[in-house]
């Protein structure tokens, strides 16, 4: 068989082939590879990791509530709703920034075509919204802890300890992802980074999203 | 050579050159894989080393191991196992076994060096998350060894860490303090190395298949490491958070599975509330998926051998194998509760669990089925591989067997404490993976190694083997169904005197049965630097390793990445070869 030029697996290369069809979830029309298509397929496959720890996690907090008396009902600190919103505004701006880095990969095909306006400062935004959640979050921990609600104190005090920890420590791998989103897109645009952009978009509304449903957990159950 | 090297070029990465990044911390799949394997060797030598010590005090209660005590003078004083220490070589026989050999190399050993080459890829997805996986698995293991060398040894709560032995710290007895802690961190870590292996696996699978290589073209291994790697991925992110919960219980004062009021040694643990319980339904919705994460690549890696020697496709094609193990992933998150029938659960939840535990041996009786269908008939090469594969065939369907009994929980009532469940989990979990391994190693070392290992001693590896397992597991069913009680470290009963003899036979089985692993060593090594040069395709087998040079270049496929014209089993074809490889293009006339 005779040797042929390389082009890329991808969607649009090799109809028909594995790894190349249209994707269902958002963000994988941005694959253009299958190395691409396999950074969307890694970040959904972890999300589904990460939910079932933390399903677990709500799940022995269920089966411990019921088992034994002790349970003692816990007032949510009230900065949490706070923090909730700015989780939310967060994934608003990193949709802001992944709209402007639309438009300026949009004219590396048109040239001539609007002003290019970096999508950077919306980054930015995220990054410091997600900080504000952090410290929100530590607030949280202090408020608790001037009740008297220290991590042993009771089953309550000590889940919303553990879930709010669990789920601010992959926030802030979600940050670093961010951090290094932000890294990469001082250096340039260009429409390579869709790909690496997309997955950390879907991440960060993960985690958000994770963080309603804990909350409404905790609302309900502690 | 075949037509694999006449395929579009692929742009890769440069290979490395220093030592470091080429044999240490490579994020070549191969060497990774190697490196599991490697890990898997070293594990499996000293889990056998402590069955041994075990079986040894089991039928010589009062036997002085010379040298014993210098290892662990509190736990073998005078070089005599104390029952607590015996307890401790357990706990760190089943963790050592389970986790870092029966999950390390068929899964992540074998998958790693062969998935990416037999989709036609040039690595995994994630080549730095696969050297993390690796790295921190390594860690895992060194945490775990660790143990041995505290002032308190190993933990003594056995591979399940039940709380409340083990939530309640130095109380509970000696392991208990660090040893435990050590034990709790080093499966931490490992569910971490676990899921990133497992991502890797998926995301590859998913995406990096080449042309040609539909998901109906995949083979059998391939399809069994990815449904093992769906199946890891939901049940190790199951037991981390388990894990954790554990260690801050330990740790940090939490009452997550310690009870209140609890009294150990005569000291009142300051705890309220906890459920030992819930540590049990979050360890077994792991710990079940965990026994097929150990055999499932075996399933796989099975169906893919005995084809090339029973020079045809398995009955019933593709389709049914590869159902029977997805049915059989699917269907262990349905039957945790089976290994809790005596916790004094509901009788009604009992049923609940013993209907699926008994649905799910469908699939396998059918994959059993297939395999005996498919051999029936067949001109089969005798090698040291395919032995090892009936091998294989041959425990599973015993241990399979004494499965149907103990799925019944008024069965299992009585015999959950006792041998009977010891014979059954080895023969059908540990045994049947453990003839997997072999059977892989036997088949693939050749295109690992790139040298053929030598059949004669292979095939006495086997008998000896396929012999010993039986001598040592077969007796233990009449153990077990006699009322002899497992995890204790003497029986001074009158009703089990009369079986230490049976005892003292399964002793020496066992310590011939481990003396006969020397023979594969010496293979094994002997092989790697004086063995003959392999072929590239050994077997005449069709599937795409098998297109490449033995050992595989560094991106696999010589700059190259194969197109996929054919099935993965084309065999019995007419011509003058009586196979046809994926790669070769045209329509195959198999039979």
């Amino acid at each position: 068989m005779a040797s042929t030029t390389y082009r890329p697996a991808g969607p649009a290369a090799v109809p028909g082939v594995a790894g190349s069809g249209p994707r269902a979830w958002p963000g994988a029309r941005a694959a253009t590879t299958p190395k691409m298509a396999a950074t969307q397929t890694g970040i959904w496959v972890g999300v589904c990791a990460i939910f079932m720890s933390f399903a677990a996690f709500v799940s022995a907090l269920v089966v411990r509530e019921g088992s034994s008396t002790d349970w003692q009902h816990l007032v949510l600190p009230r900065v949490l709703y706070i923090n909730t919103l700015v989780l939310l505004g967060s994934s608003y701006t990193l949709e802001a920034c992944r709209r402007r880095f639309a438009i300026v990969t949009r004219q590396e095909t048109e040239p001539g075509g609007a002003t290019r306006v970096s999508p950077l400062p919306w980054l930015y935004a995220t990054i410091m919204l997600g900080s504000i959640f952090v410290t929100g979050q530590w607030l949280a921990w202090r408020t608790l802890a001037a009740h008297g609600f220290y991590l042993a104190t009771n089953p309550s005090s000590s889940f919303f300890y553990v879930l709010t920890a669990m789920h601010g420590l992959h926030l802030l791998g979600g940050m670093a992802a961010l951090t290094y989103m932000a890294r990469r897109l001082a250096r340039s645009v260009t429409s390579t980074q869709a790909s690496a952009l997309s997955a950390t978009a879907v991440y960060w509304h993960f985690i958000g999203l994770l963080w309603i449903f804990l909350f409404l957990v905790m609302a309900i159950r502690l | 050579m075949n037509d694999a090297s006449a395929q579009p070029e692929i742009h890769h990465l440069a290979p490395p050159h220093s030592f470091i990044r080429k044999h240490v911390f490579s994020l070549d799949h191969k060497v990774i894989g190697l490196q599991y394997y490697g890990l898997a060797l070293a594990a499996v030598f000293i889990g056998m080393v402590l069955s041994w010590l075990m079986r040894l005090h089991l039928g010589w209660t009062s036997l002085a191991i010379p040298g014993l005590q210098h290892f662990s003078q509190n736990g073998a004083p005078g070089g005599v196992i104390t029952p607590e220490y015996y307890l401790s070589l357990m706990t760190m026989h089943g963790t050592i076994m389970i986790f870092f050999v029966l999950t390390n190399a068929p899964f992540s050993g074998f998958g790693n060096y062969f998935l990416p080459i037999q989709i036609g890829a040039e690595d995994m997805a994630f080549p730095r998350f696969n050297m993390m996986s690796f790295w921190v698995t390594f860690v895992a293991f060194l945490v775990l060894i660790a143990a041995f060398f505290v002032h308190d040894g190993p933990p003594i709560s056995g591979w399940t860490a039940y709380p409340t032995l083990s939530s309640i710290g130095k109380d509970a007895g000696p392991g208990e303090a660090m040893g435990q802690n050590l034990w709790a961190v080093s499966i931490a870590l490992f569910c971490i190395g676990q899921l990133l292996g497992s991502l890797n696996f998926i995301a590859t699978t998913l995406d990096l298949r080449t042309k040609g290589m539909t998901l109906a073209r995949m083979p059998l291994s391939t399809w069994a490491w990815f449904i093992t790697a769906c199946i890891g991925l939901l049940a190790f992110a199951d037991l981390l958070p388990a894990t954790i919960l554990l260690i801050l219980d330990r740790t940090a004062g939490t009452s997550f599975f310690n009870p209140a009021g609890l009294v150990v040694s005569d000291t009142l643990q300051p705890h309220s509330g906890g459920s030992p319980l819930l540590w049990q339904h979050l360890f077994w919705f792991f710990g079940h998926p965990e026994v097929y994460i150990a055999i499932v690549p075996g399933l796989g890696i099975i169906s893919h051998i005995l084809p090339a020697f029973i020079r045809k496709p398995l009955l019933g094609g593709m389709r049914v194998m590869v159902g029977c193990m997805i049915a059989i992933g699917f269907l262990s998150y349905m039957v945790w509760g089976h290994h809790m029938f005596v916790s004094g659960m509901n009788p009604f939840s009992a049923i609940l669990f013993s209907v699926p535990t008994l649905i799910i041996t469908i699939p396998n009786t059918v994959a059993v089925l297939i395999w005996l269908g498919s051999i029936y008939g067949a001109n089969l090469r005798f090698t040291s591989a395919s032995l090892f594969c009936l091998g294989f065939i041959s425990v599973f369907i015993s241990g399979g067997i004494s499965g149907f009994f103990l799925a019944q929980p008024a069965i299992d009532t009585y015999l959950h404490a006792t041998y009977f469940v010891v014979a059954h989990f080895h023969f059908v979990m540990a045994v049947a993976a453990i003839f997997g391994i072999f059977a892989a190693t036997y088949f693939w070392m050749p295109k690992m190694i790139g040298r053929m290992m030598n059949e004669t001693l292979g095939k006495w590896h086997f008998w000896l083997t396929f012999i010993g397992v039986y001598c040592i597991f077969m007796p233990m069913h009449y153990l077990g169904l006699a009322g002899n009680v497992r995890r204790y470290a003497t029986f001074t009963d009158n009703f089990l005197l009369p079986l230490i003899p049976v005892h003292k036979f399964i002793t020496v089985a066992a310590l011939l049965t481990g003396a006969a692993q020397f023979i594969f060593l010496y293979n094994l090594f002997h092989t790697r630097w004086w063995g003959p040069k392999a072929p590239d395709n050994p077997w005449e087998a069709t599937s795409l390793e098998w297109s490449t040079t033995s050992p595989p270049p560094f991106d696999n496929f010589g700059g190259k990445h194969p197109v996929v014209y054919q099935d993965a089993y084309e065999y019995g074809a007419e011509g003058p070869q009586d196979y046809v490889m994926q790669t070769t293009p045209g329509k195959a006339s198999a039979t």
